[in-house]
């Protein structure tokens, strides 16, 4: 007894040990890791001139350090601010609307059985493989035709394009959810659009957060799709603005683009660091999902 | 209840319906009848019949964007769910500090792919000329290293992230069970580990290899196709043929390609499903 204890105890020193040099071997990966955005950051304190590929990985010195200066130019010259708020709407609208119409056709599709709703199931499921490329030309002038094309009604576009993704995911949830309830409801008098939004809803609240972190995460960061559809000279987000000032070569001033980056990356990084448990979740049930 | 829910269907269906008509349904079958015509606007469509596949794969830009995405794709399948699942292993052990370095690896993500693109950009840029070579707008090696490091940086936190989660699913008896047995760590995670996890594996293959195969953003920042269309993947070609060649029969041409390409994501997808299904096990 005590040789298993004394071995067991051998062991458990060894993996102490063994775990301490993996923490150190994590840290030092995690630091080259995150070096790529720390690089950004320093390049975008210095001035113009000290800004070269020769000179990127050198830190600001007193001659070269530039302050806040990079920020406010680049925020000026860029209309920073009108993209940060075009994209933040196209977000919001686009995510609130395919939550609502796809939760809402899921139902329908996972409680109704007819041909129609299984065609639908199907063909969401087909939309979730098919790459951009094949309909993007088709699908500008469609959104030209119909007049889709400002930031206040895109998300109608991205409602029928992230809709196989959504429908995909609440679906799959719906179809798990005891029916008991439903028809207890449906007795006691509701109607179904009252029970949708009173007895669904809230037991959906899970999947809806998850498909709600993935659709934002895809619009966000979305440039095609806006490119084509939203005419650049009045209306830019914020990747077709990076593309736009950084796209154009000759006259590119590196200092205040990567002010730029860096302001983008930030509400982005602030908005993981709070929320990581509900955005590592949704990551995850979407790709048990998937 | 289904009748009474039927009858609800302008409600709860039309909406939706209406919108992947516009945005997908519509844009879609219109785009396989313009892969077989000329157009310059879609007010002059002559049809030509297959007349624009043959250009297709006599367009030696698309052959070799071809190969080129191709290669990619497999070289970061592999990359990619390799390193993923190590750091998944390495993270699930309890070592200090695991909450942080999972938030770090995922962070990435977080960053849109045009972003990514100019930030690599910069970084090797750097590198390669304190290296004294040429940098990666004249620099095809580079730009497909570039790529497949830029791809590995953003992709490998969001496979970790599955991979732990496989891990974690897999019970504890199952493992207490093999070391009673006397099961070396190794024996545990080939025989027991890795097959308990194969549904996470399809999955993280199956992202990876159409994230790979459908990469735009990154490529278009990142490399921009120099030099001279030799860096180009599949989709920035459809989109240059689109939007950068001048000539009546170009567009025509890029709806075709882009249908070969809807074809090919169609294969590998069925074909990688096909195959890491028959790998599953059951506990």
């Amino acid at each position: 007894m005590a040789v298993v204890n004394m071995e067991k105890k051998q062991e458990s020193k060894r993996t102490r040990i063994i775990n301490m040099i993996l923490s150190v071997v994590f840290a030092l990966i995690c630091l080259v890791y995150i070096y790529p955005i720390f690089l950004i950051v320093t390049n975008s304190l210095k001035i113009e001139s000290a800004i070269s590929t020769n000179t990127a990985f050198k830190l600001p010195t007193a001659d070269t350090f530039a302050g806040i200066a990079n920020y406010i130019y680049g925020v000026t010259k860029m209309d920073f601010l009108s993209s940060f708020l075009y994209s933040l709407f196209i977000t919001v609208s686009s995510v609130v609307l395919i939550i609502l119409c796809c939760s809402m056709c899921a139902w329908y599709i996972s409680r109704v059985n007819t041909l129609a709703s299984k065609a639908m199931y199907y063909l969401c499921i087909f939309s979730m493989v098919v790459p951009f490329q094949m309909v993007m030309f088709t699908l500008a002038k469609t959104a030209d035709t119909l007049k889709l094309n400002t930031p206040f009604n895109i998300c109608i576009i991205y409602l029928g394009f992230g809709a196989g993704l959504a429908v995909f995911m609440f679906t799959g949830f719906m179809k798990s959810m005891p029916l008991e309830i439903e028809e207890a409801a449906m007795i006691d008098g509701c109607s179904p659009i009252q029970m949708f939004f009173r007895v669904v809803m809230p037991i959906t609240k899970p999947t809806t957060i998850s498909t709600a972190i993935l659709e934002t995460m895809w619009v966000w960061n979305d440039y095609l799709l806006p490119t084509l559809v939203l005419d650049i000279k009045k209306y830019r987000t914020i990747p077709m603005d990076i593309q736009y000032f950084r796209g154009s070569y000759g006259s590119v001033q590196m200092a205040p683009m990567m002010a730029c980056i860096v302001i983008t990356i930030i509400p982005v990084i602030l908005l993981y660091l709070f929320c990581q448990k509900y955005i590592i979740e949704g990551v995850v049930a979407g790709a048990v999902k998937g | 209840m289904e009748k009474s829910v039927r009858k609800y269907w302008p409600v709860f269906l039309l909406p939706t319906l209406i919108a992947f008509t516009i945005g997908f349904l519509w844009p879609f079958i219109w785009g396989i009848y313009l892969s077989f015509c000329k157009f310059n606007t879609v007010n002059k469509v002559k049809f030509v019949g297959i007349s624009n596949y043959t250009r297709v794969f006599s367009d030696s830009t698309f052959v070799h964007a071809f190969w080129f995405t191709a290669l990619f794709t497999l070289a970061s399948t592999v990359l990619i769910n390799v390193i993923a699942f190590l750091i998944a292993v390495l993270l699930t052990r309890g070592i200090k500090g695991t909450n942080i370095f999972r938030t770090i690896f995922f962070m990435p993500n977080l960053i849109g792919g045009i972003v990514l693109g100019y930030i690599w950009q910069i970084l090797l840029d750097g590198l390669l000329s304190n290296w004294g070579l040429p940098l990666l707008a004249l620099n095809e090696k580079a730009g497909f290293t570039g790529l497949l490091i830029l791809m590995g940086w953003q992709q490998i936190g969001y496979m970790m992230i599955i991979y732990i989660a496989g891990l974690q699913n897999v019970s504890p008896d199952l493992i207490e069970a093999a070391e009673i047995d006397g099961a070396t760590p190794w024996q545990i995670l080939t025989k027991i580990k890795i097959p308990m996890v194969m549904p996470s594996v399809t999955i993280c293959t199956f992202l990876t290899l159409t994230n790979s195969f459908k990469l735009f953003d990154q490529n278009l920042s990142l490399t921009g196709g120099e030099p001279a269309k030799k860096s180009q993947m599949l989709a920035l070609n459809i989109y240059d043929t689109f939007y950068a060649r001048s000539g009546g029969q170009w567009k025509g041409i890029g709806q075709a390609k882009a249908v070969v390409f809807f074809l090919l994501v169609v294969v590998i997808a069925l074909i990688q499903l096909r195959a890491t299904r028959t790998k599953e096990v059951q506990a």
